[in-house]
Parts: structure tokens; C-alpha cells; sequence
């Protein structure tokens, strides 16, 4: 289990559970939190979780597991989301996809050995007008071709060695 | 309220925040303060306008002029010489469709305005969202005053009843007899928003949640009191941070004006409500699934009956409405049910919200009263087809749904006349298909879709839809063998019957209306190992052109696997047993002489 954990975080997380303890079905809300806070849900925090709001561990895990968003491992520094929504698709965003993983020689919900892109598909981000359209971190780029996507991985290459 | 002398609007939805309106909004601010302007002239930033395809879109009233497309540095032209000098900058106003160009051209001139009729929409780019007071200058929370100050529960829900609205989440089921359901039986009672939307390509409930969310809270207190509920959830999609930001400054603030919470508007009545966001699951949108996620479960859906208004969320008795639903619950109560029952067709009342995108020149959100046209849809408010390309075939519903294909362009759409030709209304999203895309692959997209998202629980959808797929690739990647459409077609019709929840029930839909419309191309792939669109990759040829090719060598240079010989005296060619298909040949050509079959 790579690095060890901050324990200022562990402080957060149990003040969300003491919040959230009493509340009707407090465990996505919870997970979601733990999640900001860590970035990811390693097995120390869903286990924390699990004793946090006495439920067993198996739960946490089921539904960790079950929700595409609940990440066991963590991100790059900057994670690539491909709109695969259907506008999207319908306007080349498979091509988008294609060159990414070429240039980034990894495939889709992997990240790089250098820690510094992961690369995900989404769903419809809600600007099929910009279609295809991909989002790195907060950054939206609209109406994409192939070749745009050298350049725009290149402006966050030189942000790290900046 | 402070008078202005002009009022200027920024698009602040998803599509052109994604585009940059924010700086807009700051470079407006900053112009206006520069010029001590800022007592005269407000700047709201609004909800989506839906015409996302000229974003970023700013509108400045009293004119009514729609710049389009606007850039940051546009900022200072517009104040200057419109805010200031009153001139309006003809460069930046939305020229769109190639209608003969007006001088200002306002929103109701605009082609793709003239035949929508905005009720879900209605306060969506006109009202800055994060301020309850202009909501409430818009007639908002007047119904909840109207409910609370004399209508009886089952006043309410005759109403509702009357208006003949159906539920826009897909199934259509009617509003109003799901709330008499909830009225009698257990307590406690919960109100729930579906506010998941999962249809890949659509965001119709996102941009209400964005440009309007108090219409939603109202709605679910007027459905609370209707039925006796005290407490209610909305369900977003975590994939929506602009959506989730608003409706937690929507719900403070109508708590702070006494809106939500105990005793409202001095009655017996309370109410709350409290946000939960989902984590990415499809599923998680049917309403069993969804109660399974609030609760903190894994989004597995549950066998109906019990139907959720005898047992939904924590076991007590619930209301679940979509989004648009719950939209157009206020005016009616305030319009009255005749009102919104003139609108629409027989068995289909109101309008329907539609995210417009694929291949149309005008790609965003569209309203229109039930019993529009697609082709009024896709030509006079979509603007055609881009490129001058033939339309394919338009479809509905997302990956539940289906495709119509050009026969049936002026079909009315409604619910009823929808699933009469094998599609459906779906919850609105509408992707129009022109001559390039292959049928085939689109029914793999959605089934890809499907089976990725399946949660597992039943055979028939997570083993059957796996299987489909399967043949839909093995087609595609030109393997398909005779016999396979008509195992696509058993195997569809079997898991229709037998999945447990809608997800399995619906998922074949996509395959089998292709089929229906378009089984020729299934046929040209299995039989002549060809794809009429000239998509599918593992079917395509690429072709030099002797007559067009210059014998430049660019293509030559551009291939990564030395496909293309030739040189200055012979054209070049393509060696189809080295090329991977890879298409830079055909980017690169500055000549068009590279084409595929
Ligand atoms: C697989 C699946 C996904 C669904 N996704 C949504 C959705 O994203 N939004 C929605 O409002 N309804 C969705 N529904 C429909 C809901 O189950 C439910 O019918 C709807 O929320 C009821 O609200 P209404 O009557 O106002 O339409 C989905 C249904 C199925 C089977
Ligand atoms: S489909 Fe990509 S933004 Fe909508």
C-alpha cells in the first residue's frame, strides 16, 4: 500500500461520519466525502468507514465496487475524461479516444507510469454542441480533431517540469 | 427592486461555461465598473439559453440582441458601443441558419426559437438561477402559496389529474395517478427527484436544475402536500457539479425565506429537502435502483410489485418524478389544467423538452408542444442537416430506445404515435443520423453501453445482452455469419420478456428498431463483408483517386506502416494488405484524392 496515509485526514473523515451518522442511508454521502478528502478509497479508509458507521467491511466494499465513480486506486496528477456520449460518438469522439491512447500509450481507466494523465470515458458532459469534447480536470476542449490532441497534452507536460 | 436601464445575459449552463462564459462575465463586469456603469446596467448570469451550438451566448435586453460565439475580447466592443453608444455590433449577432439577415436579430426572430414553446424551460436563461428573488419575481412559489392557502390534497392532485400530464422520465406514466397512489396508506411518506439522467447523449434535466432549480423545489413540496410527505430527496448525478452547486444555494435559500422547512407560508405543512448524489451507475436511474443507492446499497434494482407508491425509499410509501415532470408542475397550478391541457395532442398534454445533437447544424435544447414534427424538429429549429448531408434517421430515447428512420420524418411526436413505429419519447434525448453513420455500429454503441452498465442481477440481461454484443461486434469487424439477425432477433425478444428491471427490459430496443429499419445494412455487412456508410473500420478500403492524386508524396510520408507507394510519374496507391486503416492518409491529402468504400 504505497504511501502511508495522512492522519489530519482521518480527522476530516470522522467528523463527516459524526455528521452524517444520524441521517437516513449515510453511507454514499459518507464514501463521497472520504473520497474528496483522499482522492481515491483505500481499503484503510473504507475499513474506517465500516467501523465509523458499524456496518461490515464487505458492505463498503460492495459498493465501492459497484459505483464507476468509487476509485480503489488513485488518479494521476491530471485525469482525461472522454465524453463518449452519443453526440459525441456520433462526431468522432471514438477517433479522439483512439489518438489519446496512442499518445499516451495507455488504455482507457489506466494512468501513465509517470503518474501524470489517467485517461477515463464519461458519459455526455453536457456540451454536445462542442462535440466531441474531452475534459481534462476542470478544462473543457470542444470540437476536437485528432491532431488538437499533441499540443493540449504538451501544455500540461510543461506545467509539470515548469 | 433596483431598475436597470439594460440588461445583459451570459449563458451560464454547462455548454458555454464550457466554452468560456465565465470570462465573459468578468470581462463584463470589469468594462462596466471601468465606465461606472454598474448602476445601470446588470449582468446576470442566467441558466442555459439552448442554442449551445453559438455559445458562448450573450443577450442584452431591452434590445433583445443574441450575440453569439462571443469571445473575451469581444467584451469591451459590445460595451462600448451597445451598452454605451447604443449601437449594436452587427459582427457578433447570431447570423445562424442563413435566413435573410436582419439588422438585430432577437430570440423570437431566430429560426430556432419560432417554433419551441418554453414551459419547463421557461425561466432557463432568463432568470439568474442563484437568486431566489428573481424566481419569485417570475411568479415563483406562487403555487405553493395557492396549494397551502385553500387547495385540499386531493384538490391538488385532481389538478394535476385533469392537466394530463405523463411522466417525462420515459415510461409516460400519468403524473397525476401516481400521485393518488401515494395519497392513502403508511406513513412516513418521501417525495423523490430523479434527477440521474442517464441517457448518454442528453442533459435536458440538467440544464432545468441549472437555469430554474427552485420550479423543481416547489414542485416536491406541492407533491409533499398532495400526498402527506414531509421529507424529500433529489437524486443528481455527481457527473453535474454545476447542477449540484445551485440546488444547494436553491435549497438554502428557500429554507432562509421560509419555503422549505417547517410551517411553510405559516401552514402546518412542512417540508425539506435534501440532495443526494449518485456515483455513476445507469441503472441508478430506474426508480427501484435509485431507492437502493439513497438507502446506501449497491444500485440494484428491486422486483415491482410493491410499486414505489406502496413501498419506495426506506420502505414508506413515494412519489418518484423526473425532473421536467416536477418542471411543469407549478404553472399548472397557477395556469390552471385546462391551460396546460390545450397544449399537445390527445394523450399526450404539454411539451417536450428535447436535447437536440449528432449531425444538425443547431445542436442544443429544444421545447415543443407534443404533436411536433421531427421534421419541423430536425429542419425548421435544427437547421438541417450540416454539410448538405441526407438525413439517416433520428434517435430517441437513448440506449432504451430506438431509431426513426427519413419514412417517418413527419410522424407527430408522442408518446403513443413514438412507440407505434418501434421507438420511443424517451426522456429527450433526439441524435440525428446522417448518411456516414452505419446503423449497425450505432445498435453496438448503445448495446456496449447497456451491457457495460448492466448491474448483474438477472441473467437474462447480464449474460443475454453480452451474447448480443458478441454477434453486433463479430458484424461489425466483418465476421458476421447468415443466421445472425435472426439471433439477434430471438435472443432481443427473449430478454425483452424476461429481464427484471427496465434496463434489460428495454436494452435491446436499439438492435431490434435497427433492424426493423434498416436490415439491409445488417444484411451488406454478414453477406457482402461491406458497411454501407463507409464506417465500420474492419470493412473499409482506402482508395487513392488517380485523377485527383498530385503525386505530392505527403500521404506517402504521412502512413506509419509504408502503405502508400508511388512517386512524381505514377500516382500513388494504397496496398490494402499493409494498411491499417488508420485514416491520416485521407487527413492529410490537401487534395480530397483519398476516399473509402
Ligand atoms: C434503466 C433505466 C434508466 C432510467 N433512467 C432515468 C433517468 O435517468 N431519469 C429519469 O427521470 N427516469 C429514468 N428512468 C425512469 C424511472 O424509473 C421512472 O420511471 C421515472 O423516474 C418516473 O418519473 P416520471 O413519471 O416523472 O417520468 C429510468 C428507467 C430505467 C429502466
Ligand atoms: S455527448 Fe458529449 S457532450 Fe453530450
Amino acid at each position: 500500500m504505497g504511501k502511508k496515509l495522512d492522519p489530519k485526514l482521518f480527522e476530516a473523515l470522522e467528523q463527516v461520519i459524526v455528521r452524517y451518522k444520524d441521517h437516513k442511508g449515510p453511507l454514499m454521502p459518507v464514501m463521497q466525502a472520504a473520497q474528496d478528502l483522499f482522492g481515491y478509497l483505500p481499503i484503510e479508509v473504507q475499513d474506517y468507514i465500516a467501523r465509523g458507521l458499524d456496518i461490515p467491511l464487505v458492505k463498503v466494499y460492495g459498493v465501492a465496487t459497484f459505483y464507476s465513480q468509487f476509485k480503489l486506486e488513485p488518479n494521476g496528477e491530471n485525469t482525461i475524461s472522454v465524453c463518449l456520449g452519443t453526440a459525441c460518438y456520433v462526431r468522432g469522439a471514438q477517433k479522439v479516444l483512439d489518438r489519446l491512447k496512442e499518445e499516451l500509450g495507455i488504455e482507457e481507466g489506466k494512468t501513465t507510469p509517470d503518474g501524470l494523465f489517467t485517461l477515463s470515458g464519461t458519459r455526455c458532459l453536457g456540451c454536445c454542441g462542442l462535440a466531441p469534447v474531452i475534459m481534462i480536470n476542470d478544462d473543457v476542449y470542444g470540437r476536437l480533431k485528432p491532431d488538437d490532441i499533441p499540443g493540449i497534452l504538451d501544455k500540461y507536460r510543461r506545467a509539470r517540469s515548469a | 427592486m433596483e431598475l436597470f436601464r439594460s440588461h445583459v445575459l451570459v449563458c451560464g449552463g454547462t455548454g458555454c461555461t464550457s466554452s468560456g462564459s465565465a470570462q465573459i462575465i468578468e470581462q463584463f463586469e470589469k468594462h462596466i465598473a471601468e465606465r461606472g456603469l454598474e448602476r445601470e446596467i446588470k449582468v446576470v448570469r442566467t441558466g442555459c439559453f439552448g442554442l449551445c451550438e453559438a455559445g458562448p451566448v450573450v443577450i442584452v435586453y431591452p434590445e433583445g440582441a443574441f450575440y453569439s460565439r462571443v469571445k473575451p475580447e469581444d467584451v469591451n466592443e459590445i460595451v462600448e458601443e451597445h451598452l454605451l453608444k447604443g449601437r449594436i455590433v452587427q459582427r457578433l449577432i447570431y447570423k445562424g441558419d442563413g435566413a435573410a439577415p436582419e439588422r438585430e436579430r432577437s430570440l423570437d426572430k431566430i429560426g430556432f426559437y419560432k417554433k419551441q414553446k418554453r414551459i419547463a424551460l421557461r425561466n432557463c436563461g432568463v432568470i439568474d438561477p442563484e437568486n431566489i428573488d428573481e424566481y419569485i419575481a417570475m411568479d415563483g412559489y406562487q403555487a405553493l402559496a395557492k396549494v397551502l392557502g385553500g387547495m385540499k390534497p386531493m384538490d391538488v392532485v385532481n389538478t394535476v389529474l385533469e392537466s394530463g400530464l405523463r411522466g417525462r422520465g420515459g415510461a409516460g406514466f400519468p403524473t397525476g395517478l401516481k400521485w393518488k397512489f401515494a395519497m392513502g396508506g403508511a406513513t412516513p411518506k418521501y417525495i423523490v427527484c430523479n434527477a440521474d439522467e442517464g441517457d448518454p447523449g442528453a442533459f435536458m434535466d440538467r440544464s432545468v436544475l441549472e437555469g430554474d432549480p427552485h420550479a423543481v423545489l416547489e414542485a416536491m413540496a406541492i407533491a409533499g402536500y398532495a400526498v402527506g410527505a414531509s421529507q424529500g430527496y433529489i437524486y443528481v448525478r455527481a457527473e453535474y457539479p454545476i447542477a449540484v452547486k445551485r440546488l444547494g444555494i436553491a435549497i438554502g435559500q428557500a429554507r432562509e425565506y421560509g419555503l422549505l422547512g417547517k410551517n411553510i407560508f405559516g401552514s402546518e405543512f412542512d417540508f425539506d429537502i435534501e440532495l443526494r448524489l449518485g456515483a455513476g451507475a445507469f441503472v441508478c436511474g430506474e426508480e427501484t435502483a435509485l431507492f437502493s443507492s439513497i438507502e446506501g446499497e449497491r444500485g440494484e434494482p428491486r422486483p415491482k410489485p410493491p410499486f414505489p407508491a406502496v413501498k419506495g425509499v426506506f420502505g414508506g410509501p413515494t412519489i418518484i418524478n423526473n425532473v421536467e415532470t416536477l418542471a411543469n408542475i407549478p404553472q399548472i397550478i397557477v395556469r390552471g389544467p385546462e391551460w396546460f391541457s390545450a397544449i399537445g395532442t390527445e394523450k399526450s398534454k404539454g411539451t417536450k423538452v428535447f436535447a437536440l445533437g449528432g449531425k444538425v447544424n443547431n445542436t442544443g435544447l429544444v421545447e415543443v408542444p407534443m404533436g411536433t414534427t421531427l421534421r419541423e424538429i430536425v429542419y425548421e429549429i435544427g437547421g438541417g442537416i450540416p454539410g448538405g448531408k441526407a438525413f439517416k434517421a433520428a434517435q430517441t430515447g437513448g440506449p432504451s430506445g430506438g431509431c426513426i428512420p427519413a419514412e417517418h420524418l413527419d410522424t407527430p411526436i408522442d408518446y403513443d404515435s413514438l412507440a407505434a413505429i418501434g421507438s420511443m419519447m424517451g426522456s429527450g434525448g433526439l441524435i440525428v443520423l446522417d448518411e456516414d453513420d452505419c446503423m449497425v455500429d450505432i445498435a453496438r454503441f448503445f448495446l456496449e453501453f447497456t451491457v457495460d452498465e448492466s448491474c448483474g442481477k438477472c441473467p437474462p440481461c447480464r449474460i443475454g445482452t453480452r451474447r448480443m454484443l458478441e454477434i453486433l461486434e463479430r458484424i461489425v469487424s466483418g465476421k458476421g455469419e447468415p443466421g445472425d439477425i435472426d439471433k439477434l432477433i430471438k435472443l432481443g425478444s427473449t430478454i425483452k420478456r424476461t429481464a427484471m428491471c427496465g434496463l434489460g427490459q428495454s436494452a435491446p430496443n436499439p438492435v431490434l428498431s435497427t433492424i426493423r429499419y434498416f436490415r439491409d445494412e445488417y444484411e451488406a455487412h454478414i453477406n457482402e463483408k461491406r458497411c454501407p456508410a463507409g464506417h465500420c473500420k474492419a470493412l473499409m478500403r482506402y482508395i487513392i483517386d488517380p485523377d485527383k492524386c498530385k503525386r505530392c508524396g505527403i500521404c506517402a510520408r504521412a502512413c506509419p506502416v509504408g502503405a502508400i507507394s508511388g512517386d512524381k510519374t505514377r500516382p500513388y496507391t494504397i496496398d490494402p494488405a499493409v494498411c491499417v486503416k488508420c485514416g491520416l492518409c485521407i487527413e492529410k491529402c490537401r487534395f480530397g484524392a483519398i476516399y473509402t468504400k
